[in-house]
């Protein structure tokens, strides 16, 4: 077994390397690499991942699949058979919506994730704002000013699941009106569809659309 | 207020984790022990645990090994296609596969690339995950390294590099890690190894969301100050940051090793390097908190400025939420970005590109301060300890005398060694960003205009020659000049000051203690703090306000 070890005494400067030392570190950086790969690229994700196996883990583990076929985690806009009758509570618009929709109003590729990136002061995002704003107000009849600014703004991941609860309480009578739901039997569902803030002060109270969408279409 | 209640209680979790592992941590790097597992490591690779290397042969060390994960990673990206679980995700082009190999093991994670259709499982867990991991425990190494520089004197031996290296992996690291990954996972986050799951919506229409085996990654990714997402959207992506919960764990982990570090460095200073047990001197943990009221100061200070703008500079829509996920808000996403570009990781939860010019302008600024508030893994000790020594130099030319640090004299070579640490980065910054801007091709590559564009390319230069790893995403970065020079920066960003504070540990190891005399600076007070953040913030404004004034401070004046 040979060893990296220098000696005590060296009759070389201090400072120098010599040849036969870079070649010495270089097969122990190969070796020393190679163990650490194992350990940290095997060992390590294979305990995580066997971990991750437990039930109460598992469907955690596996992208939160709600029994309808959706995820809780993953929002994709759902898209009306017939828009004049939309039956459906909207996600935020997506940066990865189809080319033909309008400003990010459509459903997201969830095959990728991301953004616009847009700056606070690019035209392209004033634009894209001003389209969204009204086609969401002629979608809900409502007063386009009065439209909550996560509908009108695209999110980082383009796969957000949760919109503010004043932007799901904006869409309610028309969904109600559409599906032919009681409005109070809609905002139950809202409400159950609703999260506070995680032990009170964590993150922001939002709802979850696609446990939304699911439980209207339970209801319908 | 909610907002408040998070960061108190951020801030009470890094205090209640302070004190054990920064006492973990130095008995880590001075047992004389080693652990089974340890043993097995040393014995297959062949090295002699209990040998001392000199400043030269650790840096030759450091060296080599980075310079082999680069090699390795390279070749995993090449040849995925023969590894399993590549989902036909096809061989990395080499551009890419070099600026990534460059990257993780430089603990930047840049990416030019989009992880979910272009990196499959292999890679990731065997090539990215490896260096999320290492690389962090290279930089504690190095940091290590220059705290025996003040601690020893009158030897040439700084430690043994391997030795160093793998402790951060199997004390450190990897426990911690594991633990977090597995409570990430009990928030949602994914850890599947398959490629896509199918969703069917409401609607009817099934979709393909990609999925990955993200948990263990999310967990060494912060907790290394790293950075790369498994998936394109990062920290941002639901199935890497599912809740409000996920996103606090995520930023405590981020700061939680750099923050102990001060400790550890307290520890052993005050405790003359030897093992725990050993008496204590008070003095030393003094210089420990001083530091760590350096990096705090100026972390809360960028903050307040991030989470004002954030909450305040709407432009359109009635509230910043361009960019930004429901769940987090304004304070969770404030909070994400000013951590995740003081420490060097460049993890995002929010798009920094869509900030408000004041806000994005605090994250670059964050990154400016040169990755020391409080910095990366290692990385923000050794580039704090190099600042100290500066402001002591400048101290000492008011009053004239040699200055003194640690009971070290801080002569010619230690000060030009410092110097080197201090200036590579501007260097790298300000040609980097002057070149790309010279270049026609430049104006294209960028998805806003005007002082933004030019703020695109200075975030994406001072990313990469301080390792942080963020970006604002608008630019685009796929082009030839951009993988090379980024990847240049990177390399040199990362490695020049190694090497400068590996010699410059292994000069302060050589030299006698001096006792402390009338004329000596005393350092470890909070006006020794002061002098060190008044030096952060002099060499930043110094060499960056011009560019500065160009992009966040002309667009936010527009």
């Amino acid at each position: 077994m040979t060893v990296v070890q220098e000696p005590e005494t060296e009759a070389a400067a201090p400072s120098a390397v010599t040849g036969a030392q870079l070649r010495r570190q270089l097969g122990a950086a190969v070796r020393v690499l190679l163990v650490l790969t194992v350990l940290c690229g095997v060992v390590y994700p294979a305990v995580v991942w066997g971990v991750s196996r437990l039930p109460g883990l598992h469907a955690d583990a596996e992208g939160s699949v709600l029994p309808g076929g959706g995820s809780s985690l993953i929002g994709i806009d759902p898209v009306p058979a017939d828009p004049a009758a939309d039956p459906w509570f909207h996600t935020r618009p997506s940066a990865s919506a189809p080319d033909d929709a309008v400003a990010g109003l459509g459903p997201a590729d969830a095959t990728t994730s991301g953004g616009s990136n847009l700056g606070p002061r690019a035209e392209d995002l004033a634009t894209a704002v001003q389209e969204r704003r009204a086609v969401i107000a002629a979608r809900d009849g409502v007063d386009p000013a009065t439209i909550p600014p996560d509908a009108l703004t695209a999110s980082a991941s383009g796969l957000d699941p949760h919109i503010s609860p004043a932007y799901a309480a904006q869409q309610v009578p028309r969904v109600a009106r559409v599906t032919g739901l009681p409005e109070d039997r809609v905002r139950a569902l809202v409400a159950g569809a609703t999260e506070g803030r995680a032990l009170g002060f964590l993150g922001e109270p939002r709802v979850n659309v696609p446990e939304l969408n699911a439980a209207l279409v339970g209801a319908g | 207020m909610a907002g408040a209640l998070q960061l108190l209680v951020l801030l009470v979790l890094l205090a209640a984790a302070w004190r054990p592992l920064g006492d973990w941590m130095a008995r880590v790097y001075t047992d004389e022990r080693d652990w089974r597992v340890e043993r097995l490591v040393y014995r297959v690779a062949r090295v002699d645990p209990r040998s001392e290397q000199r400043a030269s042969t650790y840096a030759v060390a450091v060296l080599a090994f980075s310079f082999a994960g680069i090699v390795l990673l390279y070749l995993l990206q090449r040849l995925q296609t023969l590894l399993p679980w590549s989902f036909d995700r096809g061989a990395v082009e080499p551009g890419v596969a070099f600026n990534t190999a460059i990257s993780f093991v430089t603990n930047t994670d840049w990416q030019s690339y989009v992880p979910e259709t272009t990196m499959g499982h292999a890679v990731q867990l065997a090539g990215l995950t490896v260096q999320n991991v290492v690389s962090a425990a290279v930089g504690m190494a190095v940091a290590v390294a220059l705290v025996r520089g003040f601690v020893r004197s009158r030897t040439d031996r700084l430690g043994n590099a391997w030795v160093d290296i793998v402790r951060g992996c199997t004390r450190v690291l990897l426990p911690i890690a594991t633990v977090a990954a597995v409570a990430l996972v009990a928030t949602g986050v994914v850890m599947s190894l398959r490629a896509g799951v199918d969703l069917t919506g409401p609607d009817g229409t099934v979709s393909t969301a990609a999925i990955a085996p993200a948990a263990s990654q999310e967990a060494i990714k912060e907790l290394g100050t790293n950075g790369g997402g498994i998936l394109n959207a990062n920290a941002a992506h639901p199935y890497e940051n599912p809740t409000p919960l996920s996103n606090i764990l995520e930023i405590f982990l981020m700061l939680v090793i750099p923050v102990a570090l001060t400790r550890t460095f307290g520890r052993l200073v005050g405790s003359g390097g030897r093992r725990s047990g050993a008496e204590l001197d008070p003095s030393g943990m003094r210089q420990g908190v001083s530091l760590l009221a350096v990096m705090a100061g100026l972390w809360g200070a960028v903050l307040a400025v991030i989470w004002t703008a954030e909450a305040t500079g709407a432009a359109f829509a009635g509230a910043n939420l361009e960019g930004k996920e429901v769940r987090f808000g304004i304070p969770g996403s404030a909070l994400f970005a000013n951590t995740t570009t003081g420490t060097s990781t460049g993890a995002v939860n929010s798009l920094h590109d869509s900030y408000s010019a004041v806000g994005g302008g605090g994250t670059l600024l964050n990154i400016l301060f040169s990755e020391m508030t409080p910095g990366g893994v290692g990385t923000g000790l050794y580039g704090i300890l190099v600042v100290a020594i500066i402001a002591v130099f400048l101290a000492g030319l008011m009053v004239g005398r040699t200055p003194e640090y640690l009971g070290k004299r801080l002569g010619r070579r230690e000060v030009t060694c410092a110097v080197v640490v201090t200036l590579t980065m501007p260097a790298l910054v300000l040609l980097g960003t002057g070149l790309a801007i010279a270049l026609p091709s430049t104006g294209d590559a960028m998805t806003n205009a005007g002082p933004h564009g030019l703020s695109e390319v200075l975030y994406a230069f001072a990313s990469a020659a301080n390792n942080n790893g963020s970006a604002f995403g608008g630019l685009t970065v796929t082009s030839g000049f951009f993988q090379t020079a980024l990847g240049i920066a990177m390399l040199l960003g990362r490695f020049l000051p190694i090497v400068a504070v590996l010699a410059l540990a292994g000069l302060l190891a050589r030299q006698p203690r001096v006792a402390a005399s009338s004329g000596t600076l005393s350092t470890g007070t909070p006006l020794f703090s002061v002098l060190v953040a008044g030096t952060v913030v002099l060499v930043a404004a110094i060499t960056f306000l011009p560019a500065l004034a160009l992009g966040p401070i002309a667009e936010g004046l527009a």
